[in-house]
C-alpha cells in the first residue's frame, strides 16, 4: 500500500488534535450535556409512553411508546450534534481561541472536519443514553442495522454542520440560541418524532414533506421498527444531499473568514 | 515499526523525532543562508468599514534579527502582523517568510511563524500543559513530541508546577508566558511577539527580556512590539517606525539613536535656587526650587555643564534621563509625521 503523504500525516495530527480537544471539551462538563438528554428523554417516555401512549393506541402496528422511540433518540441526536458544535465554534470565537487553528498551517477543511467530527461523536453518544432509557420504558429491536447506524451518522453529521454555520454567523450568545429555539425544535416535533404523517390531512402531509428532519427521523424508524411513511432511498438522498450543501457552504466560509477574520 | 504508521510518515532520516514540515524547514534554511525572514511588499489594508489602515507599506526583517516595530496605538502594527499570521485579509501586497510566498504556500509560510498576540486568546478552561499540546498539534506534531516541547517550553517559562491549572487561575504575567511557550511550541523560526510585556510587572518583564534574548541567540528571529521603548531600545537591533498605515522610519537602532541630538536630563540639587540658570549651550528649564531640567547637546557633553554649575555654587544632588533616548526619537518623529501630513 503506497505510504501517505507527509502533508496527510500532518493533517491527520491536526484533525485527531481537534477533535481530541472537542471530545475533551463535553467530556468535561458531561452534566451539562451528555445527562440533561436522557433526564429529558425519561420524561418524554413516562408522560407520552406511559401515560398518554396507552390511550392512543397502535400506530402502523405498534404500540405508541414503541412508534415514538426512534423519533426521541433522533431527536436528541440531532440537538445535541447542533448546540454541540454551536457552542463551541462560537465559544473559540468569543475566547478568540480560534486564533490558535487560524495561525497553524491547517487547511479550513480539516477545522470543519475537526468540529464536525466532535458534534457526531457528542450526537452519537446521548443516542446511545436515550436508547438505554428507550429500553427501560419498551422493546426495541433493529429492522436493519446497516441502515440505523447509516442514519444516526448522516444526521449528526448534517447538524453539526449547521451548528458550525450558525457559530460562524452567531455574534453573541443570544444569535446561538435563535436557529435552535425558532427553527430546530419546531421542524423537529413536525418532523414526525410523535406522529405519522398518515394521520395529517393531504395539505399538511405535502408540507411536511419539506421537512427535512421527517427523512431522517423516517429512516431511522425504518431502521428500528420497518416503518416509514416516505421511501428509504429517497430519505437518504436528502440526507446526503443537505449534508454535501452544507459542507460547501461552510468551507466557504471558512475560507473566507466571515465571522472570524476581519 | 514502532508506533502507528502515521508516526513514521515524513521522518527524516536519523532523527526520532524530525517529521516532514520541521526536517524541510531545516534543509529550506540550510539551502538559502540569506533568505530574509520576512519580506513585505506594497501591504495595503482597507476593513470593510472603509478605514484604510495600512497604505502600501515595504518591510524587510533580516534573519536572525531582533526587529522592533513601534507605533502609537491605530497605526497599523497588529494589523500588519495580523496579515502576516494570517488572522487577517489583506486588500493588497505580497508577504514573504523566509522565502514563502503567502500567496502560494501559505502551510509553509504558517510553520515558520510563531506568534504571542496582545490579547490573552487561549481557553479559560483548559488546562495549561494542554493548551501548548493542542497548539503543537494544530502543527502537525503528535503528542509524544508535543509533550516533550510543552515540557520543555512550560520549565523554560517557569510555569511547568502549573501544567495542570485551569489557565484561567493564572496570573496576567503567567498568562503571557503561557502564549510564548504556546508560540514556541512548533519551534519557529520567526518569533511575533504584539506588546508581550503589556501590564507584568518589572521583574517579570526582566525575566522575559532575558528569556527572548537567549531564544534571539540560538537563532530565532524576533519581532516585537511594544510601547515601553525602553524593551525596543535594550533589545532591538532594527526598527521600524509606523504610524497612520505608513512606515515613516525602518533603521538600524543605533543608527537612529546616534541621530539624537540632544538628550533631555533632570538634576535633583542638592540645595534650591531661585532662577534657572544661564550657560551657553545649554537649555534649562526650572521645575521646582530643587529641581533642573537640562538639555544636553551632545557636541558640548557633560564635563563642562558640571564645571559651570560648580562655579556657580550649584551642587547637583543625582541626575536622570528625563525620557528614554528612543522615547524622545519617536516622539519628535510623529511630530515630523503629524506635521508633513498638515495641510500647507
Amino acid at each position: 500500500m503506497p505510504r501517505p503523504s507527509p502533508r496527510f500525516d500532518r493533517y491527520f495530527v491536526a484533525y485527531k488534535t481537534i477533535v481530541v480537544k472537542e471530545v475533551t471539551r463535553f467530556a468535561r462538563i458531561w452534566l451539562q450535556t451528555i445527562l440533561p438528554a436522557g433526564v429529558s428523554m425519561s420524561l418524554y417516555f413516562i408522560v407520552f409512553g406511559q401515560l398518554i401512549g396507552p390511550r392512543i393506541g397502535e400506530i402502523a402496528g405498534y404500540p405508541y411508546i414503541q412508534y415514538i422511540a426512534p423519533g426521541l433518540i433522533m431527536m436528541s441526536v440531532i440537538t445535541n450534534a447542533y448546540s454541540n458544535v454551536v457552542s463551541s465554534f462560537f465559544g473559540s470565537k468569543f475566547q478568540r481561541h480560534i486564533e490558535e487553528m487560524l495561525v497553524a498551517p491547517i487547511p479550513s477543511a480539516i477545522i470543519l472536519a475537526g468540529f464536525v467530527t466532535g458534534g457526531m461523536v457528542r450526537g452519537l453518544l446521548v443516542g446511545t443514553v436515550v436508547t438505554v432509557v428507550a429500553l427501560l420504558f419498551t422493546e426495541l429491536s433493529a429492522h436493519s442495522y446497516p441502515v440505523v447506524v447509516a442514519t444516526i451518522v448522516l444526521t449528526s453529521v448534517l447538524f453539526s454542520l449547521g451548528g458550525l454555520i450558525n457559530g460562524i454567523f452567531a455574534r453573541n450568545f443570544d444569535d446561538t440560541s435563535i436557529i435552535p429555539t425558532f427553527v430546530l425544535t419546531p421542524l423537529t416535533y413536525l418532523g414526525g418524532v410523535f406522529y405519522s404523517i398518515e394521520l395529517l390531512p393531504p395539505v399538511w402531509r405535502s408540507v411536511s414533506l419539506a421537512n427535512p428532519v421527517l427523512y431522517m427521523v423516517d429512516a431511522f424508524r425504518y431502521g428500528i421498527l420497518g416503518v416509514s411513511d416516505v421511501p428509504i432511498a429517497l430519505a437518504f438522498a436528502v440526507i446526503v444531499g443537505c449534508i454535501a450543501a452544507l459542507w460547501c457552504w461552510s468551507l466557504y466560509l471558512l475560507n473566507r473568514g466571515v465571522g472570524i477574520r476581519s | 515499526m514502532a508506533g502507528p504508521w502515521y508516526r513514521e510518515i515524513g521522518r527524516a532520516p536519523g532523527s526520532p523525532h524530525a517529521y516532514g514540515i520541521i526536517y524541510s524547514k531545516f534543509h529550506s534554511a540550510m539551502s538559502h543562508p540569506e533568505t530574509n525572514a520576512l519580506e513585505i511588499r506594497g501591504l495595503w489594508k482597507t476593513y470593510g468599514n472603509g478605514r484604510q489602515a495600512l497604505n502600501g507599506i515595504d518591510l524587510t526583517v533580516r534573519p536572525g534579527d531582533f526587529f522592533a516595530l513601534l507605533g502609537p496605538n491605530g497605526a497599523g502594527k497588529s494589523t500588519t502582523i495580523g496579515i502576516v499570521t494570517g488572522l487577517v485579509n489583506k486588500t493588497a501586497g505580497s508577504i514573504r517568510v523566509y522565502g514563502h510566498d503567502t500567496d502560494t504556500a501559505l502551510e509553509a509560510a504558517k510553520a515558520e511563524i510563531g506568534l504571542v498576540p496582545q490579547e490573552i486568546n487561549f481557553s479559560q478552561f483548559e488546562p495549561v500543559i494542554d493548551i501548548v499540546v493542542n497548539q503543537a498539534g494544530y502543527y502537525g506534531i503528535d503528542r509524544p513530541l508535543a509533550r516533550e516541547r510543552a515540557e520543555k517550553y512550560l520549565k523554560k517559562l517557569g510555569l511547568w508546577e502549573r501544567r495542570h491549572d485551569r489557565s484561567r487561575t493564572l496570573s496576567g504575567g503567567l498568562k503571557r508566558r503561557l502564549m510564548i511557550a504556546r508560540a514556541l511550541a512548533h519551534e519557529p523560526r520567526l518569533l511575533i511577539l504584539d506588546e508581550p510585556t503589556a501590564g507584568v510587572d518589572i521583574e517579570l518583564r526582566r525575566s522575559m527580556w532575558d528569556f527572548l534574548r537567549e531564544m534571539n541567540r540560538a537563532g530565532t528571529t524576533i519581532i516585537l512590539t511594544t510601547h515601553y521603548l525602553e524593551e525596543a531600545e535594550t533589545l532591538c537591533r532594527d526598527i521600524a517606525i509606523i504610524d497612520g498605515g505608513d512606515i515613516i522610519e525602518n533603521t538600524s537602532m543605533k543608527e537612529l539613536i546616534a541621530r539624537l541630538n540632544t538628550e533631555t536630563f533632570v538634576l535633583d540639587l542638592r540645595a534650591p535656587i531661585a532662577a534657572a540658570p544661564a550657560i551657553d549651550g545649554y537649555r534649562f528649564r526650572l521645575v521646582d526650587a530643587s529641581t533642573l531640567e537640562v538639555e544636553v547637546n551632545k557636541a558640548l557633553g557633560m564635563n563642562a555643564l558640571f564645571r559651570h554649575l560648580s562655579e556657580m555654587g550649584i551642587e547637583v544632588q543625582s541626575l536622570r534621563n528625563k525620557a528614554n533616548r528612543l522615547e524622545e526619537l519617536f516622539i519628535h518623529l510623529l511630530d515630523r509625521n503629524i506635521g508633513s501630513d498638515a495641510p500647507a
